[in-house]
């Protein structure tokens, strides 16, 4: 058998004490760095949604640059890949997929989830896209089209979903709160109540 | 670098393929090669990471959104409905040049 | 190979066998399976194989792209058995072994100390 073919986490203990033992990676960088990414989560992306529903020139700059829109929002992007942002119109539904593997907007959602990471998911969002979001339910207007983006290259992408209806006169934290990671995915769209 | 193609261009991604001649890392998906598609945006220069994967010093690349027709790819796939991909200039061909 | 541009029958790439196997758009064994929709939450060793890679990404020992190849490179049917951050943990040994990061000697030293 194959040194590599050990027990992953077997595998994992080995490589971090010889890393270590070389200076190469602490294992107190190994923990800050899972304090780090553990903090970033979709309320992330959800806060910019809502500040792309209040205001038009932010919404503007979201759309142009999704980078510079996200430092806007206090996301730390520098180092990370450009972020592109699409947004969903009566006309068009956007769903992002990676169809070679699983490249996601970690900067502003967080970790994938365990659904866009499934082979499922991958093989079926790009050919059957409203099958796909028919799994959550989701269901589009027949004069709707949908964009099936696949993230291949050196971008990440994220959804602008549509400000869903009774929610005039909501501040920012409000309506943050009801936009979810699948929304910004595009295999759901807001709703509230 | 020559001028990237403009949005409307219309291109085909090449016919090839490198994964039967070694070892390789291609960005560029099984289901659009040989497709016909259209230029939406050029979206910057990178450096190819074909190579980068091999560790050899990577070209730059120019990088474009391609939008492709679902009925072009798939027979079920839904007239009208769009399937839009980021592709390397390196794949891309013109289209009755 | 004939083009495929008439949409009356498109030619699926899918049925042919130069596709890799972790090339995964539109292939007709996954299209019918459902989708497991509900949260996974990440334990431990996903935190830390997921962190490690970060760290050796910033700090020039690894790129994400040798991690990509190292995952493309895992023979299909273990590709698809192994769990997602086991593919990446894979990846990363086998980066390391290659590039002379870490010695496989050392490896199995510590994996297998002598009695």
């Amino acid at each position: 058998m194959s040194v590599i073919e050990t027990e992953s986490t077997q595998l994992l203990a080995a490589v971090r004490q010889i890393l270590a033992a070389k200076s190469l990676v602490s294992d107190q960088e190994i923990a800050e760095r899972i304090a780090i990414t553990d903090a970033a989560t979709p309320g992330q992306g959800a806060r910019m949604v809502a500040k792309a529903w209040l205001d038009p020139a932010y919404r503007a700059l979201l759309l142009e640059d999704g980078t510079k829109a996200a430092e806007a929002a206090g996301v730390m992007m520098r180092g990370m890949p450009p972020l592109g942002v699409l947004e969903n119109t009566e006309a068009v539904h956007n769903l992002v997929v990676c169809t070679l593997c699983s490249c996601y907007p970690r900067a502003v959602l967080g970790y994938p989830p365990f659904w866009f990471k499934s082979a499922g998911y991958r093989a079926r969002a790009v050919r059957d896209p409203r099958g796909v979001i028919a799994e959550w339910g989701t269901v589009l207007p027949e004069t709707t089209k949908i964009r099936v983006v696949d993230s291949t290259a050196d971008y990440r992408w994220m959804v602008l979903p549509m400000r869903p209806a009774g929610t005039e006169g909501w501040d920012e934290e409000r309506l943050a709160a009801v936009v979810r990671e699948g929304d910004m995915i595009g295999v759901t769209v807001p709703t509230i109540g | 670098m020559t001028q990237p193609l403009p949005a409307g261009t219309v291109v085909r991604v090449k016919l090839d393929w490198p994964e039967l001649r070694g070892p390789v890392h291609i960005r560029t998906p099984h289901y659009l090669r040989g497709r016909r598609g259209t230029v939406v945006r050029y979206l910057g220069e990178f450096p190819n990471p074909e190579d980068i994967a091999f560790n050899r010093p990577p070209d730059l690349l120019p990088l474009y959104h391609v939008s492709f027709e679902p009925h072009t790819l798939w027979p079920s796939g839904v007239s009208g409905d769009e399937v839009l991909v980021e592709i390397y200039g390196s794949w891309l061909q013109l289209e009755g040049a | 190979m004939t083009m495929h541009d008439d949409p009356a029958q498109p030619v699926l790439t899918t049925d042919v066998s130069v596709r890799a196997h972790h090339d995964m758009g539109g292939i007709s064994k996954y299209i019918c399976e459902p989708i497991d929709t509900k949260p996974h939450a990440l334990d431990a060793f996903d935190r830390e194989v997921d962190a490690l890679r970060q760290l050796l990404s910033a700090k020039g020992l690894m790129t994400v792209d040798e991690l990509r190849r190292g995952i493309e490179a895992i023979p299909e049917g273990t590709y698809h058995r192994l769990t997602y951050y086991q593919r990446w943990m894979r990846s990363i040994t086998a980066t390391l072994l290659r590039k002379g990061v870490i010695a496989e000697a050392d490896l199995l030293a510590v994996l297998q100390p002598p009695a």
